[in-house]
């Protein structure tokens, strides 16, 4: 996982709330047996105008237009700015995977989803929660400012506007120092394999029943 | 004295290994249910790192999501499905994990499964890459989707890292009334907190109306906690708990189910136990729910009209609203009951369980579908329930009404295999979510009940349930 310090960049507002998992990334796309490549298919029900027939063909497919993603002045942002509620649904970790691949590294909502929010520090995407009141100065500002740009700074755990304005931003120590140092977690649970051994052997001694074998019937 | 708490604390401590860092728990994992889509890539993490999977025995597999409902006698037509599903064979092959297979008559939907086998049980922590594995709370125990990389966290440790949830106690008082169901509740629920309305908690359902449902309503109840936002959902172990697991091919028996049912008794909040939330609903006054919209808070009942978002005074809303009616292509003031439909969708893990069935077949019995429904499709939840309703003789019913009798899956609850609602055409379905593009791109889902769908099917358009009989 990449390590996630500071981060600046042209920020796409998706001035929407209950962002749902199908829409970032639908389920014609969940077939991949890949972590990669799904990119192209971020928010595809609302990106393109055309349904989807194959891969081949994607690159022909003719974008809507008035869809945020795909206006000029958006191009190559990384930061997402959205309402509340975002990443509601399913618990497709597609859906980091897909804003990742597209080249986004932090979206801002007042509220996430609580599967997607984890999903997201598993990928070293970080979502920032603000304020409610926040959101609305960082979209009225966004839409008043041409090549609208946020500097996301992890240690100092803040977002800092143009004009100099710095919001704070909660985050769990843990997670914190996950995406800092771009840990590997499952590495770090195993550093207490002793501890997990001896508790499952007390559980599983204690509440027989948990033997149950499936390959046993 | 010990203090109170409630049933997600009792589950909580009973699993609690060590605090890692700030307040987070490293918690036991009982169960892992895998199905096709959402381990993959897990898997193949694992082989990178070169670990192996920590308790086998804790694993069962089956492929649901993308799996054909009928002629499965023939190879699957896309090779990426066909693919999909052979990577999950490949891979619980290659780390030992049990898998029912596409011709085991066990196989079907993960959440219909895992409680009909006796593979989740009151008192475990449940998880599965699908984030409706809060259906298994039902039984009295910790059950929660997680995300591929929490997938490959439990494949390899039998552990994962978590947050402490707050808890939030749903209380539904009275009864319901006579053709209201489980699905009535939990889409009433949801239209009253907000699809955010249980983020960050785990809900415990409690109150005379849940007492007296049976287990596969409170797997209703439970499948859509996360509907309403929540982590998980719950219900206190009682006698019908107890009946419903024993006998089950995993559950214990002899001495060991002695054992197991003193333990399971326990699985209550202690009636002194502190809530961080309380919600109260009376349930007599829950009438049948129908979605008008793109959210399963977008949600009346059968009296209601599509409701005008000019009346809505918070902009973000209102916007969402306007958005949800041009993408259903209704109209505000249209009265649900004129709603004509297309498609009618019986199964999902919400509603695909022998009582589902029964429930609908006894409202098609001796009828026919409406001639506008070009297509009605009742797909089980598992072999086991199908091979039940044939014993029955449901399927008949179904057949007989003009209905299509499949084979388990998740079919069109959000058609990655063949069955899909085409762009433009209007389903009235009993799975969980209304998202858009969700049942097929450009689709138009309304979340109804089994019996509300069925009566639906025969009238061509939605139909008030309490006064369809007779
Ligand atoms: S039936 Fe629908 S909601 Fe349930 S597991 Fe399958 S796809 Fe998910």
């Amino acid at each position: 996982m990449d390590k996630f310090t500071q981060h600046e960049g042209i920020v796409i507002p998706l001035d929407r709330a209950n962002v749902d998992t199908d829409a970032i990334l639908p389920k014609e796309f969940l077939k991949s047996v890949k972590r990669t490549g799904f990119g192209p298919h971020l928010f595809d029900g609302l990106r393109y105008l055309d349904p989807y027939r194959d891969e081949q063909s994607n690159a022909l497919r003719r974008p809507n237009p008035d869809f945020v993603l795909n206006r000029p002045e958006y191009a190559g942002a990384t930061i997402l700015l959205a309402r509340e509620n975002f990443g509601c649904g399913s618990s497709r970790e597609h859906a980091p995977w897909a804003l990742l691949d597209h080249g986004i590294r932090v979206v801002i909502a007042p509220s996430f989803a609580d599967i997607f929010f984890s999903n997201c520090f598993k990928n070293g995407l970080l979502p920032v929660r603000l304020t409610a009141a926040q959101v609305d100065t960082l979209f009225a500002q966004l839409a008043s400012t041409p090549g609208y740009r946020l500097h996301i700074d992890l240690p100092a755990q803040c977002v800092r506007t143009p004009d100099g304005t710095s919001f704070t931003f909660e985050i769990d120590a843990f997670q914190k120092d996950c995406l800092l140092n771009g840990l590997d977690e499952i590495g770090l649970t195993l550093q207490h394999r002793e501890q997990i051994a001896a508790f499952e052997a007390r559980r599983l001694a204690d509440r027989p029943w948990l033997r149950a074998d499936p390959a046993g019937h | 004295m010990t203090p109170a708490r409630t049933l997600y604390e009792k589950l909580w401590d009973e699993h609690f290994i060590r605090e890692v860092g700030s307040g987070l728990g490293l918690l036991y994992i009982d169960r892992h249910l895998l199905h096709e889509v959402t381990t993959p890539q897990a898997f193949e993490g694992l082989k990178l790192a070169g670990r192996k999977v920590w308790r086998i025995a804790a694993n069962l597999a089956v492929a649901d999501h993308n799996v054909p409902t009928s002629h499965r006698d023939r190879e699957i037509a896309d090779p990426l499905s066909r693919l999909q599903l052979q990577t999950l064979d490949a891979n619980c092959a290659e780390f030992g994990i049990t898998e029912f297979g596409l011709h085991d008559p066990r196989q079907g939907i993960v959440h219909v499964v895992g409680p009909e086998q006796g593979f989740t049980l009151p008192g475990m922590t449940v998880v599965c890459g699908d984030s409706h594995t809060a259906t298994h709370g039902a039984l009295g125990a910790l059950a929660f989707g997680i995300g591929t990389s929490e997938v490959e966290h439990v494949l390899a440790t039998q552990t994962l890292t978590l947050q402490k949830a707050r808890t939030m106690l749903v209380r539904f008082e009275g009864s319901l009334a006579q053709g209201v169901s489980a699905k009535d509740m939990a889409l009433a629920l949801i239209g009253l907190v907000g699809t955010a309305g249980g983020t960050g908690h785990v809900m415990e359902f409690a109150g005379p109306a849940v007492r007296a449902l049976s287990m596969e309503g409170r797997m209703t109840l439970c499948n859509m906690a996360i509907e309403a936002g929540a982590r998980a959902g719950m219900v206190a172990v009682d006698d019908t708990t107890i009946d419903y697991c024993v006998g089950r091919p995993f559950a214990p028996t002899g001495q060991s189910l002695d054992q197991a049912v003193a333990y399971w008794r326990t699985l209550t909040s202690d009636p002194e136990a502190v809530f961080d939330r309380v919600v109260e609903v009376d349930a007599a006054r829950i009438a049948p729910q129908v979605t008008w919209g793109t959210s399963p808070e977008m949600v009346t009942s059968i009296e209601g009209v599509v409701p005008n978002p000019d009346g809505e005074h918070d902009p973000v809303r209102r916007a969402g609203m306007a958005r949800a009616l041009a993408y259903m292509g209704l109209e505000p003031g249209v009265r649900i009951a004129d709603i004509p439909l297309d498609k009618v969708f019986i199964g999902s893990c919400t509603n695909s369980r022998i009582e589902d069935l029964r429930t609908a077949a006894a409202v098609v019995r001796g009828r026919h579908i409406a001639p506008g429904i070009q297509q009605a499709l009742v797909v089980p939840g598992s072999g086991l329930v199908k091979a039940q309703a044939e014993a029955e003789g449901l399927h008949r019913v179904f057949i007989e009404a003009g209905f299509e009798w499949r084979d388990p899956g998740c079919s069109m609850c959000l058609g990655m295999n063949e069955d899909s609602l085409n762009p433009g055409e209007r389903c009235a379905s009993t799975s969980n979510r209304n998202f858009e593009g969700r049942q097929g791109a450009g689709g138009r889902t309304h979340l109804v009940s089994p019996a509300m769908a069925a009566a639906a099917a025969i009238a061509g358009h939605f139909v008030d349930i309490r006064q369809f009989h007779g």
